[in-house]
């Protein structure tokens, strides 16, 4: 298992430099800068911004310089829409607010999602059933950003519950972290339903009926483990996802988070705000996914670390 | 597909074995689509909005009429929907926005089929390290931030779209073709992100396929490679390809709705029923219907299209998961 870590890790390098590489190729050879929008500036100050921030130096010193800073020093250089800022500043300050917003909806997409498919397999082609099912499809066809605005609407403007944007109190947490969770439970859901399904047709689980094992110790301690195993492969997918789901949901909900920091940052050509962004994003991307591979081979013995 | 209905035929000239013959794949499969009624009534929503959204414009005012003395109103008689902050009818709005997302839905669909049943067939009909090479590649592309690159796609090539626009319109004088620079952007941004499970889907169903006996006995025929793809491997991939694509189109249109809600997808005055959405969004507050009304038709549409999928993939008996 090390030896399948190891060799994954080292699989991240190559990728992650191309993906650097790209991302400050393609963000540099489109016309604009991050100061042509500001008000017509002389010649002369222009030309200090960019001596300021290494713009005069050709491309490539640039670049080398740049993937030198992050590399050995992990610094991900100056903002250039914040002054006095650094990237590094930055993600310090807003990852934390998305980061915790991503790990409410988690919460909420198995606290839902898993349940309610268990109940349905179980409870296989009843009304329980179809009522789980059909909140599988409300999920998955009523996108987040028709959601979102429609529960601000209803349980925000119109009966006060909630407050509409901001991130203060713990209850203004609730309707961006169901928002978010709510498209991913629908998911866990079919997918808890059809594992489930699957693993309670086959021999074992009869055989352990007919030991006379509860129903409860049938569910709970025989088919889950094989029955939740789509849902385990679905956390990769789910957890990028989330990740820029929350693009749109801060957005939505007035959050200040990484995710709204981000998609600004493109529109104001903030160089190294998108690049570090971009780096970060992957990273996390890489890494979850590749505890997610080792926990799936860990709960279904027939795979294994090739 | 007109398919030999044995009572077209002279009955006489048949014998019972012939009568059987009749069914084939794709026949059971419509027989088995009709009995579904979810996916059958699926079918007809997406009907009557295609229609609706195709031929409706003909009829309804223009989606930039403005009315700045009107402003928004309320749903009612003389508009149905209600109208913006603009005085814009709603209803045609979203009649015009609804060919957009449509259209979205199925050139950037077409654009994924063609770049993801290229390369899975490719790989797997190569095989050996050609394939394993080709699929590590999709493995590791899998695991990017994709999303993250579309958005930085659609910023960043926005001038050079836009000068595309520009020289489509001074050289070739459309001046109906406004914003294509934009559209052809879109299609190439979310086609070049949703082709990845079409590949593995196809190299799987080639490589199972490769392998039967029918593709050997056509061997042993002597005939070419060519005919053997097309003849044999192709019609017999071509289920899970169609139910896929099916699939593939609300997940294209809901990615297009997503970039036009941060404001990156269609360019106002155009629209979109995403665009439409995040207009409504942030009018919410004292205008609910440009929310309610685009949400719903939208929803009602991601409905339809998997409900049709999901029928599709049962008719067809595909055993692909869905994702």
């Amino acid at each position: 298992m090390l030896r399948f870590i190891a060799r994954r890790l080292l699989e991240t390098i190559p990728v992650l430099f191309i993906i650097v590489t790209a991302t400050f190729f393609m963000i540099r050879f489109v016309p604009g800068g991050p100061f042509t929008a500001e008000k017509a500036v002389t010649p002369e100050v222009m030309r200090n911004l960019e001596r300021a921030y290494n713009l005069d130096k050709p491309l490539w010193r640039q670049y080398a310089g740049y993937l030198g800073k992050v590399v050995f020093h992990g610094d991900l250089g100056p903002s250039f829409k914040y002054p006095n800022r650094t990237v590094n500043e930055i993600i310090a300050d807003k990852l934390p607010v998305s980061l915790e917003l991503g790990a409410w909806a988690m919460l909420i997409a198995l606290g839902l999602g898993l349940p309610l498919g268990i109940i349905a397999a179980i409870k296989r082609n009843t009304f329980m059933d179809y009522l789980c099912s059909a909140f599988g499809m409300i999920g998955i066809c009523v996108p987040t950003f028709v959601l979102g605005p429609l529960l601000a609407l209803s349980l925000g403007i119109y009966l006060h519950l909630f407050n509409v944007s901001g991130w203060y109190g713990p209850t203004d947490r609730i309707l961006p972290g169901v928002t978010l969770g709510f498209v991913y439970a629908a998911y866990v859901m079919r997918l808890t339903r059809g594992g489930m399904l699957e693993v309670l047709n086959q021999d074992f689980i009869r055989t352990a009926r007919a030991k006379g094992a509860s129903e409860f110790r049938v569910i709970f301690r025989h088919a889950i483990r094989g029955g939740l195993l789509p849902v385990v492969s679905f956390l990769g997918p789910a957890i990028a996802g989330i990740l820029t789901g929350s693009f749109v949901i801060e957005t939505i909900f007035q959050i200040p988070g990484l995710g709204r920091e981000f998609v600004n940052s493109a529109f104001n050509r903030d160089y190294t705000l998108v690049l570090g962004t971009v780096i970060l994003y992957a990273t996390l991307l890489i890494g979850l996914n590749l505890v997610v591979d080792v926990v799936q081979v860990w709960l279904n013995p027939k795979l294994k670390f090739e | 597909m007109p398919s030999l209905s044995p009572h077209s035929l002279p009955a006489a000239d048949l014998t019972p074995d012939q009568l059987e013959q009749g069914t084939s794949l794709w026949r059971d499969a419509w027989a088995r689509l009709r009995k579904n009624r979810l996916a059958v009534t699926g079918g007809l929503v997406l009907l009557v909005l295609t229609v609706l959204c195709v031929c409706g414009p003909w009829f309804s005012q223009t989606y930039q009429d403005q009315n700045l003395n009107l402003g928004a109103t309320p749903p009612g008689a003389a508009h149905w929907l209600g109208t913006d902050t603009l005085g814009r009818d709603l209803f045609a709005r979203m009649l015009y926005g609804g060919r957009i997302s449509l259209m979205v839905g199925l050139v950037a669909t077409f654009v994924a089929l063609t770049i993801g049943v290229t390369y899975g067939a490719v790989a797997g009909f190569l095989g050996g390290k050609t394939d394993r090479v080709m699929m590590r590649i999709v493995d590791i592309m899998y695991a990017l931030p994709f999303t993250i690159f579309v958005i930085l796609l659609m910023v960043f090539m926005k001038e050079p779209s836009e000068k595309l626009d520009g020289w489509l319109r001074g050289t070739l004088h459309l001046e109906g073709l406004q914003g294509v620079g934009n559209m052809v952007l879109l299609f190439a941004a979310i086609g070049a992100v949703e082709w990845l499970t079409m590949s593995r889907i196809v190299r799987g169903q080639v490589l199972s396929i490769k392998r039967m006996e029918f593709i050997e006995a056509a061997r042993s025929l002597g005939y070419g490679r060519r005919r053997i793809i097309f003849r044999h491997i192709i019609p017999n991939v071509l289920g899970p390809i169609i139910v896929y694509a099916t699939l593939t189109v609300p997940a294209v249109m809901l990615l297009e709705a997503f970039l036009s809600f941060l404001g990156l997808g269609v360019q106002p005055p155009m629209s979109s029923w995403g665009a439409l959405i995040k207009d409504g969004a942030e009018k919410m507050e004292e205008f609910w219907w440009l929310l309610v009304f685009p949400g719903s038709v939208f929803s009602l549409t991601l409905f339809s299209l998997n409900f049709l999928g999901d029928g599709l993939r049962d008719a067809l008996d595909v055993r692909a998961s869905k994702d």
